[in-house]
């Protein structure tokens, strides 16, 4: 039996394609169905619908055998204990910088709101700058409006939200897509079922190109 | 605060309660007496030590992993150990100084500042075996022998073996002139095997094409036993030290092979664990149900050189407390068998219990106005009851 975590929403969507070519289909829909554990068409395979954050976690404990995760959420969790073997190129957008509009660059230690806390602060310090973190858990755009931060980083997408409230877009921390990842004892022990479904995500992105 | 909660324990560390205890020494000496019989003498090496050779030959992770205090009679650095390996190749290298083969064991509580990523623990009883002064498969096969016979005593069923070879990421680094910020970069990804990543990074080298390659390939290199024979295929343009891992890696495969022929075997020439300091063959055992190794190990030659003394080793080490864990509620020990002998000055049921605990029998007595003196509520299992003059064990009901 193989366990897959995906989150719900843009990431599911955008993963389900893949895994209708490798003949795996949920059997209930995630939005109507208030069930955790997904039975599939494949028997041997079942999707576990999480939060996005929880991805990486389920997947290093085992709980679940792979997963489909932003690689924000990967960068954040940090460390070396999953396999992110696929770069699925789903769910892409731009982790970014951004600031009132027209406010002055700042000259020495800035005060940074986000939820990516780890990746501000190793992004800052490349570049020689010393921030000051503030962990939100949403909301960022209110933070430089307030006067509780110089800037924020935060995903953006199309960008409304920044224009709505008087941001705009600075500099790109770097491009994100979700990343299929793999827990190592798994790949170990689980090789063949985990490989080939591998080569199909392959296929299809190869397919995609 | 420290003052209304000051029951709890600092994080990842934690106290091992009565039955738990009871299993976890049971383990322990079930397991030091497999290695005493395959000939591995036990060294119990100091909690705490020098910082510098603690550190000996390890990476920057174990020194971010030690605990570390002042010595207030040298002024010099002290750690609390956070690995106990550099201690017993210390112990080879400077105090033993055998010709022959020293084979050694330990087991002991090590402290860790950042706990696992999975294990919460920051205090691992690590339990391992070390052999020094051979180089050859035949002693990486018998200490992979002896880590498999101690799971199998431990009654850990299913376990799967996976095999590597640090040699063959450090001969290709070597060949292609990685300096040592680029070898630890690709290194950082191999543990991920993000091959999205590695491929942006060595593109990014001035490396010959073939090389570029070659270090792409490494995180597909990984999977049963056909494994080898791919990889000897991809990785043909490589110099003959990446030829000579890859012998080495088949010899064991096949040793292994006929005598464990039930072991299920897995190949991962990108699985680097424990790099800096090993040097060869590197493996590790997994069992399912957890997402990582439970023992682990490999060769790590010339350690012993800071210490005075070159030898050629190869150990392996796991956590007492993760294996404790994992088999103590498919094998229960047997429950406790306690007699309860009453509050009495009787001489003669004095002497009885004296018996009775020189026959290896537990005996608990009550004592003089205690509260809820009943055997039973005392866990005991059969009780000492006067019968005309002598005193008798009689089974509860």
């Amino acid at each position: 039996m193989l366990t897959i975590a995906v989150s719900k929403g843009r990431i599911y969507e955008e993963a389900l394609p893949f895994l209708e070519q490798a003949g795996i289909k949920p059997i209930d829909d995630p939005d109507t169905s208030r069930k955790l554990i997904l039975q599939t068409t494949r028997d041997d395979v079942r999707l576990v619908i999480i939060r996005a954050t929880d991805v990486p976690t389920f997947v290093e404990y085992g709980a679940a055998d792979m997963g489909i995760a932003g690689k924000d959420v990967l960068l954040e969790h940090g460390g070396e204990s999953l396999y992110e073997p696929l770069d699925l190129n789903i769910a892409t957008c731009r982790l970014m910088t951004a600031a009132q509009v027209s406010a002055p660059e700042i000259k020495g230690r800035i005060r940074v709101a986000t939820k990516y806390v780890k990746t501000a602060k190793s992004y800052f310090a490349e570049r020689g700058i010393q921030a000051d973190i503030i962990k939100l858990y949403g909301s960022m755009e209110l933070a430089p409006l307030v006067g509780l931060a110089d800037c924020i980083v935060d995903l953006v997408d199309t960008g409304n939200t920044l224009k709505a409230n008087g941001l705009e877009p600075r500099e790109l921390i770097m491009t994100i897509s979700s990343r299929l990842v793999v827990n190592k004892a798994a790949m170990k022990m689980k090789h063949e079922a985990i490989q080939s479904l591998l080569d199909q995500f392959e296929k299809t992105l190869d397919q995609r190109r | 605060m420290r003052q209304k909660n000051s029951w709890l324990l600092p994080d990842g560390i934690e106290e091992v309660l009565p039955e738990d205890a009871r299993y976890l020494e049971n383990l322990r000496r079930t397991l030091l007496d497999v290695f005493a019989c395959w000939g591995y003498e036990l060294v119990i090496p100091p909690f705490i030590d020098y910082l510098d050779s603690l550190l000996t030959g390890s990476g920057h992770d174990l020194e971010l992993q030690t605990f570390k205090l002042t010595d207030q009679l040298s002024g010099e650095m002290l750690g609390v150990r956070a690995d106990m390996t550099p201690q017993v190749a210390r112990i080879d290298a400077h105090n033993l100084k055998h010709s022959a083969p020293t084979r050694l064991c330990y087991v002991g509580t090590t402290l860790h500042t950042l706990g696992d990523s999975l294990e919460k623990t920051r205090s691992p009883m690590q339990i391992g075996a070390e052999l020094y002064g051979h180089k050859g498969l035949e002693s990486d096969l018998e200490v992979i022998s002896l880590m498999l016979e101690m799971l199998a005593m431990a009654g850990l069923q299913q376990v799967h073996l996976d095999l590597g070879h640090v040699g063959i990421f450090r001969a290709l680094s070597e060949q292609a002139g990685l300096s040592a910020g680029e070898e630890a970069a690709i290194f950082d990804i191999l543990q991920r095997k993000a091959r999205p990543e590695l491929k942006e990074r060595v593109d990014s080298l001035s490396i010959d094409n073939t090389l570029k390659t070659l270090l792409l390939k490494l995180p597909e290199l990984n999977g049963g036993r056909d494994t080898l024979k791919k990889a000897a295929d991809i990785l043909a343009p490589a110099n003959s030290r990446v030829k000579q891992a890859l012998a080495e890696l088949e010899a064991i495969a096949g040793k292994l092979e006929l005598a464990f022929p039930d072991l299920p075997l897995s190949f991962d020439l990108a699985e680097l664990r424990g790099y800096h300091y090993h040097t060869g063959v590197v493996f590790a055992a997994f069992v399912p149900t957890v997402g990582r190794e439970i023992a682990r190990g490999g060769r790590y030659d010339n350690i012993g050189a800071v210490f005075g003394r070159a030898r050629p080793a190869t150990g392996f080490s796991a956590d007492l407390k993760v294996l404790s864990m994992l088999v103590k509620d498919s094998l229960p020990l047997e429950p406790r068998q306690l007699i309860f002998a009453p509050a009495s000055d009787d001489l003669a049921l004095a002497e009885t219990i004296r018996d009775l605990r020189a026959r290896g029998c537990c005996v608990l007595q009550a004592l003089p106005g205690q509260a809820d003196n009943s055997a039973d509520s005392m866990g005991c299992t059969s009780a000492l009851e006067q019968d005309n003059k002598t005193w008798v064990v009689k089974a509860l009901a």
